[in-house]
């Protein structure tokens, strides 16, 4: 394709990836551009942002913004809940699904299809946000921290993306595994499971991010307890404190942070919890990077 | 499980192979079930789960049909049939946040694939393949972001004394005065339009991109041959070879299109603006959780439910006539 690119004219070309070419930094710098303002703010002295005026690099230097947000215990608290979450989320979930995968792979089993529906449909039918509030709490789940982990275990979009590889595998593997006298979890364990890798790192990286991410439920089903408090659920507390006290440096600053009143504002401290929450996933990304570009392709062939 | 068993639960798999298409040919029956009870042990159990946490709350559709009030044990509560739905459809605000819901989700949806599809096509216009892999992973960056950071971002981008938006707007002299961009209802819409754009266009090149290099080179071949220009190899070899991804992704988001989201406008949204961002979700949690009008807001959730559900079934009904792809 390149060649044939390259023969079509000459000028054409020139103008066209010169075009290109700028229209891809313009999306670049879209993108980037509020995450280097968000940095500068949080780096920045609070009431010299107030001024105005700071786009890529901080004016006046300071870490009090980072020392307000640390100050507190319920930073370290809700970011303890958010790793825990987290990490137990994608554990569990990727074993499970992967688990579940493996046995919907088999041509022979008897219940796949019928299982493979039940999952499928779960894709556009939901009982409805009411519904799962009254089993939510009819299990005892309100104000649990199981609230975060149970209701989220395995999702059909998973399910199918790890399915479909498992049957890209040859199945050999499987057979020759069962002559030998392998039973099918030592089979699932010992060789499918550590073959999918790549896939598993994707779904890993979908399961981790939404449960980093998540902040509605903390709200729905528990946000009495500050004790389940996600640092998600604290930027969306302090959003909604910035954004209807706009500019007001008491506001926040007056009920937590008396000492150093004067010294951060609402949304200094906002960019120092939004870079705080934003920092773990921009640096898993990156290495993940190959796997869910090859595993999003995968769940998109049709069967 | 002792060698013999396991001899025999491979011996009669791989006849009952040899005999019977698995794909028809297998019937449940207890006899295959018990043979197979590895495999339920590891997939029953999840199944269960399934059912407990997807499916067992469709028993709570019933809140829909009663006057619901938690006080009042199930068997003494007061049914009123189709009330609550009646109520709703000739409820003003219920017909608003239909009206708001359908909108932005047709906006997120017609202006998602349209940027999607546009910058996958000029990515893989891209020869160097460092600068193109740079740009597309710093174009999916924001998708991994949650929508409480991008919220805040929008925000601040938005803002009035400092943002970013209306500094630019102004030195480009196209706007005197700074908008405020979230104060008033008629932006409310495009912004998170815009938003989504910046949120998710990068992550949904990703599908395109690879449909794009599927495409048979010979095809490119063939049609330089005819002397087809860039823009005319784009339009008549690129845009067909990524038809079939195009309809399966539409058929998947058209069962979405009353999920215009939640978050972005319960986030952004405002007293001033209520009546361009209220969607279906927040009508759901503020009738629901907030006042306790559990029946209402069940009602509305069961309507949205089917209406997805019907919505993919034609979808996939039309893709099927046309002979295109399916996900059904």
């Amino acid at each position: 394709m390149k060649a044939v690119t390259k023969s079509s004219g000459r000028i054409e070309p020139i103008v066209f990836h010169t075009i290109n070419t700028i229209f891809m930094l313009f999306v670049v710098a879209i993108t980037l551009y509020p995450f280097l303002h968000t940095l500068a703010v949080s780096f920045n002295d609070g009431s010299d942002t107030l001024a105005g005026g700071i786009y890529f690099w901080p004016r006046a230097w300071t870490m009090e913004n980072y020392r307000a947000v640390f100050i507190t215990g319920t930073i370290y608290h809700a970011a303890f809940i958010s790793v825990s979450r987290t990490v137990l989320s994608t554990v569990f979930g990727v074993f499970l699904t992967t688990m579940l995968a493996y046995t919907l792979a088999q041509p022979q089993y008897i219940l796949r299809k019928k299982i493979g529906m039940l999952f499928i449909l779960t894709m556009y039918f939901n009982a409805g946000l009411i519904p799962n509030y009254f089993l939510i709490k009819q299990l005892g789940l309100l104000h649990s921290f199981m609230v975060y982990i149970l209701p989220s275990l395995v999702s059909a979009f998973n399910l199918i993306i790890i399915r479909t590889y498992i049957r890209s595998l040859p199945a050999g593997l499987i057979e020759s595994a069962k002559i030998d006298g392998a039973g099918e979890f030592r089979i699932f364990w010992k060789i499918i499971f550590p073959l999918c890798t790549p896939v598993l790192a994707t779904v890993a990286l979908f399961i981790a991010v939404g449960a980093w991410n998540s902040w509605f439920d903390t709200f729905l089903y528990a946000s009495s307890d500050i004790n389940l408090s996600t640092l998600q659920y604290e930027m969306m507390k302090l959003l909604g404190s910035t954004m209807s006290t706009n500019n007001d440096p008491s506001a926040l600053a007056g009920n937590q942070h008396n000492q150093m009143q004067a010294l951060v504002t609402p949304a200094s401290i906002r960019a120092a919890i939004t870079i705080v929450t934003a920092v773990p996933i921009l640096f898993v990304y990156p290495f993940l990077q190959k796997y869910f570009v090859v595993g999003l392709n995968l769940g998109s062939v049709k069967e | 499980m002792s060698d013999a068993v396991l001899d025999k639960q491979v011996k009669t798999q791989k006849t009952r192979k040899r005999k019977v298409d698995p794909e028809i040919g297998v019937s449940l029956s207890w006899k295959t079930l018990k043979m197979q009870k590895q495999l339920v042990f590891m997939s029953v159990p999840i199944a269960i789960y399934l059912i407990i946490f997807n499916y067992a709350p469709i028993w709570g559709w019933l809140m829909a049909f009663q006057n619901y009030r938690p006080a009042l044990s199930f068997g003494k509560q007061e049914w009123v049939g189709l009330q609550q739905f009646k109520f709703l459809f000739s409820d003003e605000t219920f017909m608003m946040v239909l009206r708001n819901t359908i909108a932005m989700s047709f906006i997120n949806l017609v202006l998602g694939t349209v940027t999607a599809i546009g910058l996958a096509l000029l990515l893989n216009e891209i020869r160097a393949k460092f600068f193109k892999r740079i740009v597309q992973s710093i174009s999916y960056l924001p998708h991994f972001l949650s929508w409480v950071i991008a919220a805040g971002i929008v925000a601040t981008s938005l803002s009035i004394d400092d943002g970013i938006v209306n500094i630019v707007l102004m030195k480009l002299h196209l706007i005197k005065e700074p908008i405020m961009w979230l104060s008033e209802g008629k932006y409310f819409w495009g912004i998170i339009g815009a938003s989504n754009v910046w949120k998710e266009v990068g992550w949904g090149t990703i599908i395109y991109l690879a449909a794009i290099t599927s495409i048979d080179p010979s095809l490119y071949e063939a049609a330089s041959i005819d002397g087809a220009k860039r823009f005319q190899k784009m339009r008549y070899v690129t845009l067909p070879g990524i038809k079939s991804t195009f309809v399966i992704l539409l058929i998947m988001n058209i069962g979405h299109i009353l999920d215009a989201g939640f978050e972005l406008q319960y986030l952004l949204g405002n007293g001033l603006t209520v009546d361009w961002s209220q969607t279906i979700d927040i009508f759901v949690v503020k009738y629901g959780i907030s006042m306790g009008n559990y029946s209402l807001a069940t009602a509305a959730g069961i309507f949205k439910t089917i209406v997805s559900v019907i919505l993919v079934f034609i979808a996939n009904y039309i893709a099927k006539r046309l002979g295109e792809e399916r996900l059904v």
